[in-house]
């Protein structure tokens, strides 16, 4: 893909001090069993640095109240930091305007958001919503139900052995009937990166909108909407330093105009009467009810706190663990790793011969090392593997080489116990 | 707090891991029930031949990780010979065993205490009473014996 690839071809970025980055998240410090956390479940969700932590704790000791409403003092605060955040995110993902930018509860939110507002009102009998083999089930349910809703149907552009999209079977699933695509960015059960340069010029191609599933990918390598040339790009807070609860949906602003709301509700509208109501512009059209403005709030300091850290520059640092933990977890007998993609995000997935994954996860555990054990919400990834589940670690910026020697130590326990 | 991991991952639970007992469809199976573990996706499948209000026999398919499978397996190992009530009262003992920490021991529960230590890891404690949930579902729905073709 030709973000990443530039991002690789460029000069090494000054390498990450992660001793001192380590310091910023006081969850690092935790003991479990005895141990000090190693937490290697950033797939699942990513801690948070002392600065998120602080910044939402200062917005309601001092700026609570609710936004888009009052005239006083501390409504006009909230909502200039609820804006602030929503500028923050357009920078970051470098969207045209903050009207391309809906805060949502997540990314399962905003997929369902595109589903309901965007494909369900234009999908007819007959029409064809494509995904890949390697979605996330929030990437896969929404769609079945707008499917179900409308009579189209779903189409699967398959992956090889290695967890590759098959880039000519996609190709030849677009067709006449298809009226999106929904990708993810990169698979959460494989790491596998998605090349979507070709992926969205393909669709582009032939008229196509496209919506990335971008959980996986936001807090690893830079993100930039337009290069991507994406018609939606979908994100969680929890997954980039900031808290649960509050998401992002980008979309291109044509695309957002033209849709109708997904829920009604207070700030979405301009006037109600009970014989007509008038919604509201971008983006607030799709913002109904109180938002959740402490997250919103605390996923701009998680940008900020990114952006400082240098998104180049985790993204090396996380390719340089994952090649360190992929060689030294294949050399384990009885070990195999789910997922060998030409190119990686952070994630590893593996199998041992005769243990099943809860049993590595638990184990694991007992040493103080957090992973995931189980289908990764991708039950169709792991039966097209032939297995029920995976052990899965997956880094972020604050993992060291040395947590990978205490995983590498732990999958050696957990062998020597199964014997 | 968290147990100790010898005490969940004992020789027993090795032994019937990597050597399950009655594992295998019963043909002349009179009920029949599948469970699964939504959290991981294991399955099992227990069946059961009941004649006259007494196990004679109960075998067991699929299953899992360590915890799992021993359990299924420890499970057959204890439901034969007993009479449907019994089986019940024994369930109601494990599920004890398994969830309360103020268990008493039970001299019925025999080598099922092995699965005691599963209530100090309580991300576990669905892995040993899936195959015990599956049986109870077994036992309330009666099925027509399971044909051979």
């Amino acid at each position: 893909m030709k973000m990443e690839r530039e991002v690789l071809a460029k000069p090494a970025v000054a390498p990450l001090e992660v001793a001192r980055l380590r310091q910023d998240f006081p969850i690092l410090g935790e003991r479990i069993n005895g141990r000090r956390l190693v937490y290697l479940d950033n797939a699942a969700t990513t801690q948070k640095p002392q600065s998120v932590i602080d910044t939402i704790a200062s917005y309601y000791r001092h700026d609570n109240a609710n936004v888009h409403r009052g005239v006083h003092a501390l409504s006009q605060r909230a909502t200039d930091a609820y804006e602030a955040a929503r500028a923050n995110v357009m920078r970051f993902v470098n969207a045209r305007a903050p009207e391309e930018v809906v805060f949502t509860r997540g990314t399962t939110d905003a997929i369902n958001l595109v589903a309901q507002s965007f494909a369900r009102p234009q999908l007819r009998e007959g029409d064809e919503v494509l995904v890949s083999a390697m979605e996330h089930h929030s990437n896969i349910v929404p769609w079945q139900l707008v499917c179900q809703q409308t009579g189209a149907a779903l189409r699967v552009a398959p992956i090889d052995d290695a967890g590759d999209l098959i880039v000519d079977a996609y190709a030849a699933l677009l067709g006449p009937r298809t009226k999106l695509v929904a990708v993810t960015h990169v698979s959460n059960a494989l790491g596998s990166i998605v090349p979507l340069a070709r992926v969205v010029a393909l669709a582009r191609a032939a008229g196509i909108p496209v919506l990335v599933d971008g959980a996986q990918a936001i807090a690893h390598m830079p993100v930039d909407v337009q290069a991507l040339d994406c018609d939606f790009y979908a994100f969680s807070g929890h997954k980039i330093l900031g808290p649960t609860g509050i998401g992002i949906l980008y979309g291109k602003a044509s695309r957002l105009e033209a849709m109708p709301p997904y829920q009604g509700g207070g700030d979405m509208i301009r006037s109600v009467t009970f014989e007509r109501t008038v919604y509201n512009d971008l983006p607030y059209k799709f913002e109904a009810g109180t938002p959740n403005i402490a997250g919103a709030i605390g996923l701009g300091a998680a940008l900020d706190y990114m952006r400082g850290v240098g998104v180049e520059a985790i993204d090396a640092h996380e390719r340089a663990l994952l090649a360190d933990a992929t060689a030294r977890l294949a050399a384990i007998p009885g070990l195999r790793i789910i997922g060998t993609a030409r190119d990686k995000a952070g994630i590893v997935s593996f199998t041992l011969e005769g243990v099943h994954a809860h049993d590595v996860g638990t184990i694991l555990d007992h040493e103080g090392i957090a992973i995931r054990a189980g289908h990764h919400c991708a039950m169709p990834v792991m039966a097209q593997f032939g297995v029920a589940g995976t052990a899965r670690a997956s880094f972020a910026l604050y993992n060291t080489h040395d947590e990978i020697d205490a995983l590498v130590a732990g999958v050696e326990r957990v062998r020597r116990m199964f014997r | 707090m968290s147990g100790d991991l010898r005490d969940l991952y004992q020789e027993v639970i090795f032994d019937h891991y990597k050597r399950p007992r009655n594992r295998g469809a019963l043909d002349a199976a009179t009920h029949r029930a599948e469970g699964h573990n939504p959290l991981c996706g294991d399955q099992v499948t227990i069946y059961l031949d009941v004649e006259d209000g007494v196990v004679k026999d109960v075998r067991f398919e699929g299953a899992g990780c360590a915890i799992a499978t021993a359990s299924a397996s420890l499970m057959t190992e204890a439901l034969k010979g007993r009479t449907v009530e019994a089986v019940e009262a024994l369930f109601r003992r494990f599920h004890d065993l398994v969830t309360d920490d103020n268990a008493k021991a039970s001299p019925d529960l025999g080598k099922l205490e092995v699965l005691a230590g599963v209530r100090e890891f309580p991300a576990r404690v669905k892995c040993a009473t899936l195959a015990w949930h599956t049986l109870n579902a077994a036992l309330r729905n009666r099925h027509e014996p399971v044909s051979t073709e």
